[in-house]
Order: structure tokens, then C-alpha cells, then sequence
């Protein structure tokens, strides 16, 4: 099929035409459904806010439905798949393989969404986005969701295939770059993250119309969270991707070690799948020798594989203004980073929240017996709003500063907000997630109405600290919505309104990636070895928190009740 | 050059690995294997492990028992439901019922006694949170799920529901009292 390749002048990054569309309407999906699951979040919070509580309990039950289907699963799904053409034709520059193919999996995710959506509004689905069996929702919402999972399926054949079409096409040479194996490795996990879904949305949605009697509601637990879970591996490998991607284009960084980075991404092909244990750690149906060993033994070389990655991203940055000759005590290198830059700055608030915050709580929520102590409290999910929130969601946000001008060819519009906003976005959820976590951990639930326990036959007093915590949930949400809110406005805006800009050359050939030079590959070979002494400091910071707050919790976890 | 161009280097996976970063590896790889031990080091010396002891069931069976064991033990009722108070015998077997919208019955049990409670629920999964220990257990219907329990400090606790169950389950609060 003819098609054409733009070189912008900015980036001197290639887009292929079907890529090019392909990428903005989904990343333009992804931002309406961000603006949905905002409006749904700003109702949530107002309604968990103890001295606002917005809605009745239906329609909170509903809304939070919806908060998950839309965010969870939609945003970030409609995202990483414009991440994985980029990764694939862009940074290949080569053609996309079966454009056709794409379009139906984009056209499918596009109607599954609207299908779940129609399901949930209409009231009869408001099962939580985990949907456990034998609760039941309207067959629409399981037949929306299978949808979905089957387009974001062809989207990635389609990467693959993409990958495959470089390599005959021979537009590189050598190995893949680390983005697009990172991309490569998001992929793999996808796959048969959506294979379980399938394996157990099928069933679910066959029950849901008559054709399956039953569904053991443990094993609809095991099976489900070999989705949930497998799926959290795919937005971390996509972000950690875009963290490098962001490195290397703001700072000219290389990874410290192609081999260091590479092999802890297929560290998490590796061990993930089993990762998805740590959800069911305080369920009846499993023995502790499957939680200890699921969960741990194999779970921390996932942990290994995040750790290497948070050492080697800043790490490549740190090099590379080093060698840019900002190598005044431990940190110029820091100080003089581009922190006016809302591509630079959402990336390292994204890096620094999701390693201190989401890493360690995860860790610490993942452990077998602690997990007695957080399981379905607020704790969880202020734990994942520093994961797939400021982790994944401001990773995408901030690498969107750089696609508006590049991919859209146009200008941001406010520069001055554009430089605000992901530090009043970041800065709101990180401490969102914690005061979720404070509350969580004096024993506040997750997914419920009322603190008051209006209509029980007893009465339940929460700590006042409890309370508190929930206030400020409530404030801190709100800033944090109008942080997203900013951007999508920001985004939005600059679509419709920003200064045009040049498209650059169209050639209806791909220009290769040209080959190694003898003087690239000579100062390769470690000539300009760099010391990262920030770097560590940082890293060894990280590891006294993470060890301090690890063992703070078994404390916490001594003093209460006997169990055995 | 950078991590968007394929490696500078071709044969990078020959390239030595820095000092620094073997050192970071292996801290990483340590600590993995600590917070491993300590997990299994808690089930031989911590005294807070979840129980492994679970049986399939059927809400029909486990209610019965349930029936059986409240009618043999019950102290009082109490509220304008009558909800039965039951004496758990110490040492013995106590079962807690969770169905929509309650925690039934009320259990009574002695600081420093460890029973044996069993849980199960009648429809939805449901969520044990014993408040405010902050002691949390998931509930699933056709599981009954035997819990090793010896209460430290009495008082009056509540059971609060905590996986989402429907409609009305902020009113699904439970009462445990240890004397
Ligand atoms: C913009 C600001 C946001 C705010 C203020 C917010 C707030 C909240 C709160 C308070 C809850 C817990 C409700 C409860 O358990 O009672 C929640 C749940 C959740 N949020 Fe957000 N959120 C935001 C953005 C996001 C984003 C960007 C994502 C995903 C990328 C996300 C994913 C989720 C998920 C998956 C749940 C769990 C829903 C469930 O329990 O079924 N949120 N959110
Ligand atoms: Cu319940
Ligand atoms: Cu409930």
C-alpha cells in the first residue's frame, strides 16, 4: 500500500502516514475518556469526602464503576496503544504492518468502551471494574470490556507486526533501540494478560446470559487478577519505556548499560504473571506455601527489575549532564535540569512518586501476612494512585508537552500553565495517595459510602485522625482533578487553537536510520565511562525509606490480634 | 547514541557492566531475598498468619452449622432486630455469617482464649474487617474459611464490611464483643 513518511523538523523523529493517524486518534480517544473518568473522579471524591458526601449511595456505586472502567482500563489502554506505533513505526521508521487491522482494533476499543459505559450508566453494572462473580452485571458491560480486550489484541499483533516489517525492511540495524524493547516487552505481557481476561471474561459474560450455571467466585478471583495484575506490568513497562524515551530526548541520554536495562525489562515478562497472587493474600482458597512463593520469591525479581530501572533512568540523566559538564558536587546536575520544561518535570515527578510512593507501599501491600492489614482498606487504592496515576498517567501526560508539537505539528498553547501543570497535577496525587494511605491504615474501606454507617444496626466510630484523612482526601483530590483538568484543557486546547506548525518534509520512501559511525562505536565502548555519585544517593535514599517503612509494618502487624 | 536509536554499540551485551551498578543489583537481588525469609520466618515465629484452613461449602451447609451453633450458645439478643449475642466456647468453634446486609451472629469471646472462627458467606463476597485492630480477611461464598483467632484486649469491636457488595453495604457493620 502506498503511503508517505514526514520527517518534523523538530525532533527529526519519521512518522508514517497510517502510524501518524493512528496515533492521534487514539491518543485523542484517551484524553476524552481521561475527561470522563475526570468528571467521575471530582464525583467520587466530593462523595468520600465525610463533610460533603455528594451522592447517594447508587449513584456513587455507579460512578466509581465507571471511575475504573474509564481510567483503569480506557485512558491508559487508548494511550499505551499510540506508545506502541510510536515505538514500533516511529522509532523504526518504517511502515506500520496491516493498517486495516489497526482501524478495526481502534474501532473496536472505541465501541466496547461506549458499550461498557452505556452498561454502567444505565445501572444495572455497577460491579466495580473488578466485577467478581456472583454479583452480576448486564451482559453489555462483560461483552464491552471482551471488546475492548480484543482490540487492544489486534493492536498489538499489529506492533508486532511492525517490528517484524523493520526488520525486512532493514530500516535499522543492530538490535531494537531500548524504547521500543521496552515497548516490545509491554507488548509480550499484554498478550497473555488479555488471553486470561479472555479466559475468564468468556465465561463470566456467558453466565451473565443464561449460558454457564456458575462460576466459583475463588477461582473468578485467581483467573481475574492474572488480568488485573499482568495489566499493572504493562503500564509500568510502558511508562518506564517513556521515562527512557523522555531521557533520551531532552538530555541526548543513553542508558548506563543497554544490558542492565534490557534484561531487568524481561525480568518482568519473567515474573510477573505470578505476581498477580498478591492480590488474593488474604482469601481462603489458596495455601500459604502458593501466596509466600507466588507472591515473593518470584514477585521480588519484579521488584528487582523496577528497582535497576529506577537507578539506571536518572542515572542515564545524570551522565549525560555530567558530560554536559554540570559535575559540581552531587547534584548540579539536578539542579540545572530544564524544570521549567513540563516533559522533564512530569517525567521525574512521575519517576520520584511512583519509586517512593507507589514502589514501596506496593511492596509492602504485597507482602503475605501484612497484607491482613491493608486488604481492601484505602490503603489499596492509594497505593495504585501512585502507581497507574503518577507513575503511568503523568509519565503519558508529560511525554504529551512533547507529542502536541511533534505529532499534531502544533504549538502548546499557555506556556506558563503548560510548566505548572504537572507539578500541581503530581504534587496533588502524591500526597492524595498518601493521605489515602494514612486512612487506609487506620482500617477506613475502600468502594464504600458511608463512614457513618448510616442505617446499620450498631454504631462505629472511626478515629478522629481517620477522618482527617479523609478530609484532606478531599482536598487534595480536588486539586488534583483540577491538575488533570488543566492538562486536558491544556492538550485540548492547543489542538484546536495552538500555532500551526511546519510538517517538514514528506517523502513517500522511509529514510533508514542511518548506521554506526567508527567514532560512535569507539566512544561506546566505555571510553566515556561516567560516575552517577547522585544517583546512588538517591537510590540508597530509597532503600532506607524502603527498608525503614518494611519493617515499621511487621511492627505494626505484631501488636494486633493473634491469628494462626 | 541514546535509548531511541538502536544501540551504538552492536555487540552491547559484551559490554562490562559498572561497578556501581553490579553493587545496586545486588543490594536489589538481597533484599529480595530478605523480605522473602521474612515471610517464612513469620510463619514460624510471628503469631499473626492467616489460616490455611479452608473447606468448600455451600451456603445451605454452612448455615446450618451456623444455626446449630447459635442455638447451643446464644447469651442474649440484642438491638431492636434480636440479634442473638453467642458465647463462643473457649477454645471451641464459632461461626460468623456473612450475607446481605449483616454480619450475624453477634460474637462474645475471652481476652487471651484462641478459637476457631469459621466464615463463610451466603452470595456475594464480602469483606471481614475488624475494626479498629485493623484486621482484614476476605469473605467468598462457597468457602469456609476456618480462622485461628485469640483476641488481646477486650472491648467492643466492630465488623465492618470491606469489598463491596451492593447497595447497601456501608450498613453492613458487625459486633464482636471480648470480655
Ligand atoms: C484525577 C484525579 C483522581 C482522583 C481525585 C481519584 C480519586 C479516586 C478515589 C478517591 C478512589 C477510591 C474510591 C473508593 O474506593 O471509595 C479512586 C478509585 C480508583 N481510581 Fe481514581 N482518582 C483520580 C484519577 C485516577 C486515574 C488517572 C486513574 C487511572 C489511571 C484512576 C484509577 C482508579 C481506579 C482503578 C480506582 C478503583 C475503583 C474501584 O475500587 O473499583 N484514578 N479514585
Ligand atoms: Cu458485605
Ligand atoms: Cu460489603
Amino acid at each position: 500500500m502506498a503511503t508517505t513518511y514526514r520527517t518534523c523538523p523538530v525532533s527529526g523523529l519519521q512518522f508514517e502516514d497510517q502510524a501518524e493517524k493512528l496515533m492521534r486518534w487514539n491518543a485523542v480517544a484517551g484524553v476524552l475518556w481521561l475527561l470522563v473518568g475526570g468528571i467521575t473522579a471530582l464525583l467520587v471524591i466530593l462523595t468520600r469526602w465525610p463533610a460533603i458526601k455528594l451522592l447517594p449511595a447508587d449513584q456513587f456505586y455507579l460512578i466509581l464503576t465507571a471511575h475504573g472502567i474509564d481510567m483503569l482500563i480506557l485512558w491508559i489502554l487508548f494511550f499505551e496503544m499510540a506508545v506502541l506505533y510510536f515505538a514500533s513505526s516511529t522509532l523504526l521508521r518504517c511502515r506500520l504492518a496491516t493498517p486495516k487491522i489497526a482501524w478495526l482494533g481502534f474501532w473496536l476499543m472505541v465501541v466496547g468502551g461506549i458499550m461498557a459505559n452505556v452498561a454502567i450508566f444505565q445501572g444495572e453494572s455497577s460491579v466495580m471494574f473488578t466485577s467478581y462473580v456472583p454479583m452480576q452485571a448486564a451482559p453489555h458491560f462483560y461483552l464491552g470490556i471482551i471488546l475492548v480486550a480484543v482490540g487492544a489484541l489486534l493492536g498489538v499483533a499489529v506492533f508486532f507486526g511492525t517490528l517484524v516489517v523493520a526488520k525486512k525492511d532493514k530500516t535499522y540495524q543492530g538490535s531494537l533501540p531500548l524504547v521500543t524493547f521496552g515497548a516490545l516487552t509491554a507488548a509480550i505481557i499484554a498478550t497473555f494478560t488479555i488471553l486470561a481476561g479472555a479466559g475468564i471474561l468468556l465465561p463470566t459474560f456467558l453466565w451473565s446470559v443464561g449460558l454457564i450455571k456458575e462460576i466459583d467466585a475463588q477461582l473468578y478471583r485467581m483467573v481475574w487478577w492474572g488480568l488485573g495484575h499482568s495489566s499493572q506490568q504493562i503500564n509500568v513497562a510502558a511508562h518506564v519505556s517513556v521515562w527512557y524515551l523522555t531521557a533520551a530526548v531532552i538530555f541526548g541520554a543513553k542508558p548506563l548499560s543497554e544490558k542492565v536495562s534490557r534484561f531487568a525489562f524481561l525480568l518482568y515478562i519473567l515474573f510477573l504473571q505470578l505476581a498477580s497472587a498478591h492480590h488474593l493474600l488474604s482469601d481462603p482458597g489458596m495455601s500459604a506455601e502458593w501466596k509466600v512463593l507466588n507472591t515473593s520469591y518470584f514477585m521480588y525479581f519484579a521488584v528487582m527489575a523496577s528497582m535497576i530501572h529506577g537507578f539506571t533512568v536518572p542515572g542515564a540523566i545524570e551522565a549525560a549532564q555530567r558530560r554536559k559538564g554540570y559535575t559540581n558536587g552531587l547534584f548540579e546536575w539536578l539542579r540545572k535540569a530544564p524544570w521549567g520544561n513540563p516533559v522533564f518535570s512530569g517525567m521525574f515527578i512521575s519517576l520520584v512518586s511512583f519509586g517512593f510512593l507507589g514502589g514501596i507501599s506496593g511492596v509492602v501491600l504485597g507482602t503475605e501476612q501484612i497484607n491482613m492489614l491493608m486488604h481492601n482498606t484505602f490503603y489499596v487504592p492509594g497505593h495504585f494512585h501512585t502507581t497507574v496515576v503518577t507513575g503511568t498517567t503523568l509519565a503519558f501526560m508529560s511525554i504529551t508537552y512533547l507529542l502536541v508539537p511533534v505529532l499534531f505539528r502544533r504549538e502548546m498553547i499557555l506556556p506558563k500553565l503548560c510548566q505548572i501543570q504537572p507539578y500541581l497535577f503530581g504534587i496533588s496525587m502524591s500526597v492524595l495517595g498518601l493521605v489515602m494511605m494514612g486512612a487506609g491504615t487506620l482500617g477506613v474501606s475502600r468502594r464504600h459510602w458511608d463512614m457513618a454507617f448510616s442505617g446499620a444496626p450498631f454504631q462505629y466510630e472511626w478515629p478522629g485522625a481517620a477522618y482527617l484523612m479523609m478530609g484532606l482526601t478531599g482536598i487534595f483530590g480536588v486539586i488534583a482533578v483540577i491538575g488533570g483538568g488543566l492538562w486536558i484543557l491544556l492538550v485540548v486546547g492547543s489542538l484546536l487553537f495552538g500555532k500551526k506548525l511546519d510538517g517538514g518534509k514528506v517523502s513517500d520512501r522511509p529514510t533508514p536510520i542511518p548506521g554506526n559511525t567508527q567514532a560512535a562505536s569507539a566512544v561506546a565502548h566505555g571510553s566515556d565511562h561516567v560516575p552517577v555519585p547522585g544517583t546512588v544517593v538517591l537510590a540508597l535514599l530509597l532503600f532506607v525509606c524502603f527498608v525503614l517503612y518494611y519493617f515499621v509494618n511487621w511492627k505494626y502487624l505484631s501488636e494486633v490480634w493473634l491469628l494462626s | 547514541m541514546s535509548a531511541i536509536l538502536p544501540p551504538s554499540d552492536r555487540l552491547w551485551w559484551k559490554q562490562p557492566i559498572d561497578k556501581v551498578e553490579w553493587a545496586w543489583i545486588a543490594i536489589a537481588f538481597v533484599w529480595g531475598m530478605i523480605m522473602f525469609a521474612m515471610m517464612i520466618y513469620w510463619h514460624v515465629y510471628g503469631k499473626q498468619n492467616l489460616s490455611n484452613e479452608a473447606y468448600k461449602t455451600t451456603p445451605e451447609m454452612f448455615a446450618a452449622k451456623a444455626e446449630k451453633f447459635i442455638a447451643e450458645n446464644t447469651v442474649r439478643t440484642e438491638t431492636d432486630q434480636n440479634i442473638p449475642v453467642v458465647k463462643v466456647p473457649a477454645g471451641g468453634d464459632g461461626y460468623l455469617i456473612a450475607r446481605l446486609w449483616a454480619w450475624y451472629p453477634i460474637l462474645e469471646l475471652e481476652k487471651g482464649q484462641t478459637y476457631k472462627i469459621h466464615l463463610s458467606s451466603m452470595d456475594y463476597n464480602h469483606g471481614f474487617s475488624l475494626q479498629p485492630v485493623n484486621i482484614n480477611i476476605q469473605v467468598i461464598p462457597g468457602y469456609e474459611h476456618v480462622v485461628k483467632m485469640t483476641p488481646t484486649k477486650e472491648g467492643t469491636y466492630a465488623i465492618v464490611c470491606n469489598e463491596y457488595c451492593g447497595i447497601g453495604h456501608h450498613s453492613m457493620l458487625g459486633r464482636i464483643y471480648v470480655k
